[in-house]
């Protein structure tokens, strides 16, 4: 059975990426395979897990459950995206400075959902947040530091300098007990 | 990783191209929206289809239409995105249930693809049927494709896959209407019509029909009329409902129920219509005896079998207690139990 | 080893982890992000039934299938192997016979995944049924047919005990005796990476494997073997693990046939596991049956405990002889128990292989023992906390077991969380319905003994520094998300007072890198991190020779900080670190050095003493807070206070989120997660699948289903580890399923002796209460099993030196330890 490929030009991260591809392929697999846009990961394939999570027409859909066909004229963003330059996106230096990255696999379709809630609300609460990210599984982080992250690219985004809590960086000093960590948090330079 | 099979993609951009090519290809034919459903299906390979038709690029079956924010028939293109439903200004002021149960359907990313009129359709679900081909090949595959017995009842001659979709009972107890199209012409159809108890056959929806709309009754939530939805699941988001129940509850002036509906989710092959436990409510205000009476019926009518998570005989233990919990809610009363973190405040 | 905190530049402060970068910006090539040349596609054709005689395989549909370049089957890899020397009972595609559904059996490649997917598909196997064992009470009742033919006879894969001590005199000076039996139930790693592999040929008869492995020197040894290449000829480099958590620690099949399916086509082979094949491969959590008896003192005091744990091991040995082992070896190391009894066995059951999760065969003991001290504690009318506090083992112990503790950080540990919480006023006084638990647990830093024989290192690092001032670190280990990598690049920073951005790691590639044996067992920051340390040192004070010699200073007053070599006396008379390399290469010639680790020589000198030993051991307490409906069974984690004796932070920021990391999955353990099987009616079916093999129905916390968590670390360098620091990975996991099942009993007043904690659990047990039964749920008794009295060992109290009385083979171990005993293998410069 023979069936005619489809030749489209896709638009990623601002970018025209003319492809050939079945046209039953995903977006997820046209994105790594034709396009060599690798960072974008999968967990399922299924929608169960978010892990493959990537911005269209700036809402967080899962790549996995979209035709590539479905994408065309409409704006694709990737993690490979969210780069200004050689700049880090106040998310991404979040992520990287707490550890809310451990394996790194969930955390470019985190960055990405990320990325949309804070474009449609600049000062999300941290219950908000969670609702935002209830697609992603992670399996490393408890999901803790990535909440701060978000917190913290938030407000970095906000034009606020309000790096997160001492506890987040070094816990809380063990009650009753000298404390022996150092009790200041050092601000983390962007990059 | 998990792929699609081959198919025929076309995508129609009216709803009468729609209907003229299911009408035109057939059986073999299948319609997509957010394919949130189907693509997981198609993956595994317990759903498949020649030809499937897009429904994304149909303008007229995107989007709420309703007379401002008063009263009035509201209509909700069938390919509106979840995520769009649940937040709707209009929905959640008039219909704060309806966007509840549409919040509490999967998550968010999940939201942002799937439609209100794909969640109605959605396929019935059983741990012995949303499996891949290599697992079922291993049961020897299950009634509702390709084998011969229905794993979750070996002797029943019906396959007890059950619906799982969150928004079906909301807008059965509402009194939601769906329009359904054809190369033949149009009907519209109460959403409780909409069903039919059976695992394999679970829509009446003709093969050839396409869901246009969703219609929501002129009434809204008000000081007379209440309603609530209430959902049972593992975790606080993705999950499909092991148990949902929505109530509607309209009462006279001096608070008598007038008129009550009762569904129940994920314990039957179609969203449950709880008469009788509505019935009980009837005839007097809505109140700790009535609301106990109601959810013991309820409990009596739900059929929970083992084909999703948590133990079977819990769930239906669960069935009086959450559809005591949403009536009370109605009623002004505490719960009872302790409320799902996952399940949104009620606006109104 | 250990160093004022004052004279630290880098450890203890956080630091945005070496690897940060690439992996918030895609850059990170996970296994299956890697494309070569040519490179074809492989799936394996699974095992649908779950015992059976193979009786034919048909290709022939599937050879006619587009694409197909070719196959794989049993008699192409007819050597078995097994992470451990002592059972090496599996095959790349099985031979003969299946043994769970998921066992490989045919592999097909092709030019494309869809086409190799498809021709998978189209193989038809011929089986002769074998009738199905599916735990372990089946195990012990039908000893026929055999899964295996090796192991302790039957379908038992090992039986054993182990008696320390005069045990029948502890339980006489025991004032009273609790007993209890509690499960523990089988979860799985859920990794959010599925496994991947890619093999390319070199030269002749040579390849290369990139996997997603945690243990590439291992993978390496037995691709060596199976494909009967000299180790030479074959390279295996670990990718960035998507996940570990002791689901990549073992030899996958996927791995070897993907190695000898390159080799046989000669072009580059790519296999990347669906979700569902990930369940398949496992080696998790063994669901685990225990009988735990106690003795106690009037006063809360142990006396003696005699544990009984029965595993269920699946169909393959994997890891299994030491799981057993650990099923017991950690209980002593928190509590000074003098008299100790361990009776274990592990069943082959015909599902997907049980091994080593995020602590391998201890939590659930470890749940055993918590839960059984809080009923206990309860019973004597003793505070939880205090009871623990009152059995603390005191630090430098030498265990009724010949566990050599170190440092012992627990009791501030307990005190942290028991002040946190407000456990004082408020454990026993909440309302109904709420309530408080606390637990502790212990764990291995890396183990004493390695998998196979020998006296290497465990642990190799090499540097290459030249005048550019850079230093290249090459080390074995892989990293896995938990900061592998960081800490080797922050113990060399630190030695030599250089910028981590001055460092190049090259890890975990065989051909290039000194063997590690890998990232399990908690071992990389003080195994890996003493080599480190050991080798970075060795560059040291190669610099400070030289440089000492140009300014004519004594070396012990150099200092080596923010990238210069100065004098401590006169820092102005000092040069660039770049500078000093360059005076050391003009001194000695082209620079490299290289550390070694090996662990101390354990105390216990008897057989099955290789588990449990290690250079030290970390501790952790926590109390859980919940909130249980009565009226549903549902219950919420409210907070979660935990803490962590780590010795050392060596990266703070990171050490926190191994905290909050473990905090989780032991939550997702105790609130829901289940590796669960199914069988189908056995009149109609002799099916017994896996239940729900998918993201979905497997269920595991979302960011809603997470409590707040207050994390306190306890520092207390410890002489074993690099400037004192500890491991993080998998101890905080092992309080929290106990202290959430204490904390429903404080809640409700019932016990769940179980795990998961189902609300229907829950209910049955409080509707039981209200009929004035037991308000328990949880099994009824452990199975009546014949445990040989096969190992008498004495405790040191009593006197003992560490063997056996009747170990015939402790003996000869004996004459050849003292034979070889002697200090960390030395390495000279290169």
């Amino acid at each position: 059975m023979t069936h005619a490929m489809t030749t489209l030009t896709l638009r990623v991260n601002g970018e025209d990426h003319t492809v050939a591809f079945p046209a039953h392929h995903t977006l997820l697999e046209v994105l790594r395979e034709r396009c060599g846009l690798t960072g974008t990961k999968h967990g399922c394939e299924l929608g169960e897990c978010g892990t493959c999570t990537v911005l269209v027409d700036g809402r967080a859909v899962l790549s996995c459950l979209m035709l590539a066909v479905e994408t065309e004229d409409r704006s694709i963003e990737t993690v490979e995206g969210l780069m200004d330059g050689n700049r880090l996106h106040p998310l991404q230096a979040a992520f990287a400075d707490l550890g809310a990255a451990q394996c790194g696999y969930c955390t470019p379709g985190v960055l990405m959902t990320s990325k949309a809630l804070l474009e449609a609300d600049g000062d999300p609460s941290e219950a908000e947040i969670r609702e935002a990210l209830s697609g992603n599984l992670c399996r490393c982080t408890g999901y803790h530091k990535i909440v701060q992250a978000v917190l913290w690219a938030a407000a970095r985004l906000r034009g606020e300098d309000s790096a997160p809590s001492a506890e987040v960086f070094y816990g809380s000093p063990p009650p009753g007990q000298e404390a022996s960590s150092s009790s200041s948090s050092e601000a983390h330079d962007d990059d | 990783m998990l792929r699609l099979p081959r198919f025929e993609f076309r995508v129609a951009g009216s709803a009468s191209e729609a209907v003229a090519i299911l009408a035109g290809e057939g059986p073999g034919t299948r319609l997509v929206a957010g394919g949130t459903d189907l693509w997981p299906n198609m993956k595994r390979r317990h759903q498949s289809a020649r030809t499937v038709v897009s429904l994304m690029s149909i303008p007229e079956l995107q989007g709420i239409v309703g007379n401002g924010g008063g009263e009035g028939e509201l209509r909700i293109g069938a390919t509106t995105c979840l995520a769009d439903v649940a937040a709707s200004a209009t929905v959640r002021e008039r219909y704060p249930a309806l966007a509840r149960a549409v919040d509490a359907i999967s998550s968010p990313p999940l939201r942002n693809m799937g439609t209100l009129g794909g969640n109605l359709c959605l396929d019935t679900r059983c741990t012995y049927y949303n499996q891949t081909e290599e697992w079922r090949r291993s049961i020897d595959y299950c009634m509702k494709e390709a084998g011969s017995v229905c794993w979750v009842a070996p002797s029943s001659p019906r396959c007890w896959a059950h619906s799982a979709s969150d928004s079906a009972p909301m807008l059965a107890a509402l009194g939601g209407r769906v329009k359904l199209v054809s190369a033949a012409g149009e009907r519209v159809l109460p959403v409780a019509e909409l069903f039919a108890n059976d695992g394999i056959d679970y829509l009446e929806k003709a093969a050839d029909e396409l869901l246009t709309e969703v219609l929501l009754p002129p009434e809204s939530d008000s000081r007379h009329s209440k309603s609530s939805f209430w959902k049972l699941r593992r975790r606080g988001s993705i999950d499909f409902a092991v148990l949902s129940v929505a109530a509607w509850v309209r009462t006279d002036a001096a608070g008598v129920v007038e008129e009550a509906r009762i569904y129940l989710g994920a314990v039957a092959s179609a969203p449950l219509a709880a008469t009788s436990a509505a019935a009980a409510l009837l005839g007097e205000p809505l109140g700790e005896e009535s609301i106990a009476e109601a959810a013991r019926r309820a409990r009596k009518a739900a059929t929970p079998m083992d084909n999703t998570d948590f133990q079977v005989q819990w769930r239906g233990r669960m069935v009086e207690l959450y559809t005591a919990a949403a009536l009370r809610e109605i009623a002004g009363l505490d719960p009872g139990v302790r409320a799902p973190r996952h399940l949104t405040v009620l606006s109104s | 080893m250990t160093e004022p905190r004052a004279a630290l530049n880098l450890i203890g402060k956080p630091f945005r982890r070496v690897d940060g970068r690439a992996k918030v910006t895609g850059q990170t090539r996970f296994a299956d992000d890697l494309t070569f040349p040519r490179m074809c596609f492989m799936r394996l054709h699974r095992s649908t039934v779950p015992h059976a005689r193979i009786v034919e395989i048909h290709l022939e549909k599937a050879e006619k299938m587009p694409g197909v370049l070719g196959f794989l089957t049993g008699e192409d890899l007819p050597v078995s192997f097994g992470i451990l020397p002592m059972s090496r009972d599996e095959h790349g595609l099985a031979v003969g016979k299946v043994r769970y559904v998921g066992d490989p059996v045919v592999a097909v490649a092709a030019l494309t995944e869809e086409q190799a997917e498809a021709a998978a598909r189209a193989v038809e196997i011929e089986y002769e049924p074998l009738a199905t064992i599916s735990s372990v009470e089946e195990a012990l009742a039908n000893p026929e047919p055999r899964i295996h033919e090796h192991g302790s006879g039957g379908n038992l894969h090992r039986k054993k005990s182990m008696i320390f001590g005069d045990l029948e005199q502890g339980f006489e000076e025991a004032d009273v005796i609790f007993e209890d039996t509690l499960f523990y139930g089988g979860n799985t790693h859920l990794a959010m990476e599925q496994h991947a592999s890619v093999a390319v040929p070199e030269d002749d008869e040579r390849v290369t494997l990139y996997s997603s492995t945690q243990i590439p020197h291992y993978v390496h040894r037995a691709l060596a073997r199976v494909l009967e290449l000299p180790a030479s000829r074959v390279r295996v480099v670990a990718c960035p693990n998507g996940g570990g958590f002791g689901g990549k620690s073992d030899i996958m099949n996927h791995e070897i046939v993907t190695a000898k399916m390159a080799l046989v086509l000669g072009r580059p082979v790519k296999i990347s596991l669906t979700r569902e094949e990930v369940f398949y491969c496992h080696r998790g959590r063994h669901p685990m049956l225990m009988h735990l008896r106690t003795g106690f003192g009037k006063d809360g005091s142990l006396k003696a405990q005699h544990l009984k744990t029965a595993l269920d091991g699946g169909a393959y040995s994997s890891y299994g002889v030491a799981s057993t082992l650990y099923a017991g070896a950690l209980q002593t190391a928190t509590y000074e128990l003098p008299r100790y009894r361990f009776d274990t066995l592990r069943a082959f059951t015909n599902k997907p292989p049980c091994g080593p999760k995020r602590g391998h065969g201890t939590p659930q003991p470890r749940f055993g023992y918590e839960v059984h001290l809080d009923k206990a504690a309860h019973a004597l009318g003793i505070d939880p906390a205090d009871l623990r506090l009152r059995n603390l083992a005191p630090a430098g112990l030498i265990t009724a077991n010949w566990l050599q503790l170190s440092s012992v950080g627990l009791g501030r540990c307990i005190e942290a969380v028991v002040e946190g919480s407000g456990w004082r006023r408020r454990y026993g006084k909440l309302p109904h319905g709420r309530g408080l638990g606390l637990a502790c647990g212990a764990y291995i830093c890396g183990v004493g003994l390695p998998l196979y024989r020998g006296e290497m290192p465990h642990s190799g690092v090499q540097l290459k520094l030249d005048r550019s001032g850079g230093v290249a670190v090459f080390c074995g280990q892989a990293e896995i998300g938990q900061g592998s990598d960081s800490v080797l690049a922050a113990i060399v920073a630190e030695v030599l007072g250089i910028e981590l951005a001055d460092i190049r790691l090259v890890v975990a590639d065989t051909d290039l890198t000194p063997v590690e044996f890998g990232s399990y067992a908690s071992r990389v920051t003080v195994m890996m991190g003493n080599a480190a340390y050991d080798g970075a040192q060795r560059a040291r004070e190669l610099i400070a020779t030289a440089v000492a010699e140009r300014f004519e200073v004594d070396s012990e007053r150099l200092v080596f900080a923010e990238s210069r070599v100065f004098d401590a006396e006169d820092p102005e008379k000092g040069l660039s670190f770049a500078a000093a390399v360059a005076i050391a290469e003009t001194r000695f010639g082209t620079l490299g050095t290289t550390g070694s680790y090996r662990p101390p020589t354990p105390p216990g000198r008897f057989q099955g003493s290789g588990v449990g030993p290690s250079p030290t051991y970390s501790y952790s307490a926590a109390v859980i807070e919940v909130e249980v409906d009565p009226a549903t069974g549902l219950f919420d984690v409210e907070h979660v206070w935990i803490a962590h004796d780590i010795g050392r932070c060596i990266n703070p920021a990171l050490v926190v989120g191994q905290v909050e990391g473990s905090v989780y999955m032991g939550l997702g353990e105790v609130m829901m997660e289940e590796q669960a099987f199914r069988r189908l009616p056995p009149r109609l079916s002799g099916a017994l699948v896996h239940k729900t093999p998918s993201l979905l129905e497997y269920k595991s916390p979302t960011f809603r289903d997470v409590p707040p968590v207050t994390t306190y670390l306890i520092e207390e360098p410890d002489p074993a580890g690099p400037f004192g620091a500890k491991e993080v990975g998998q101890g905080p996991l092992l309080p929290i399923p106990p202290a959430a099942a204490n904390a429903v009993f404080d809640a409700v007043g019932v016990r769940v002796d179980q795990v998961p904690i189902h609300p229907h659990m829950i209910l049955r047990a409080l509707e039981d209460k209200a009929r004035g039964k037991e308000g328990r749920f949880g099994p009824a008794a452990f199975p009546d099993v014949d445990f040989p009295r096969n190992l008498i060992v004495p405790t040191p109290a009593e006197g003992g030196d560490g063997t056996a009385l009747n170990d015939p083979r402790s003996q000869k171990q004996a004459g050849r330890q003292a034979a070889k005993e002697k200090p960390s293998a030395a390495s000279a410069p290169v």
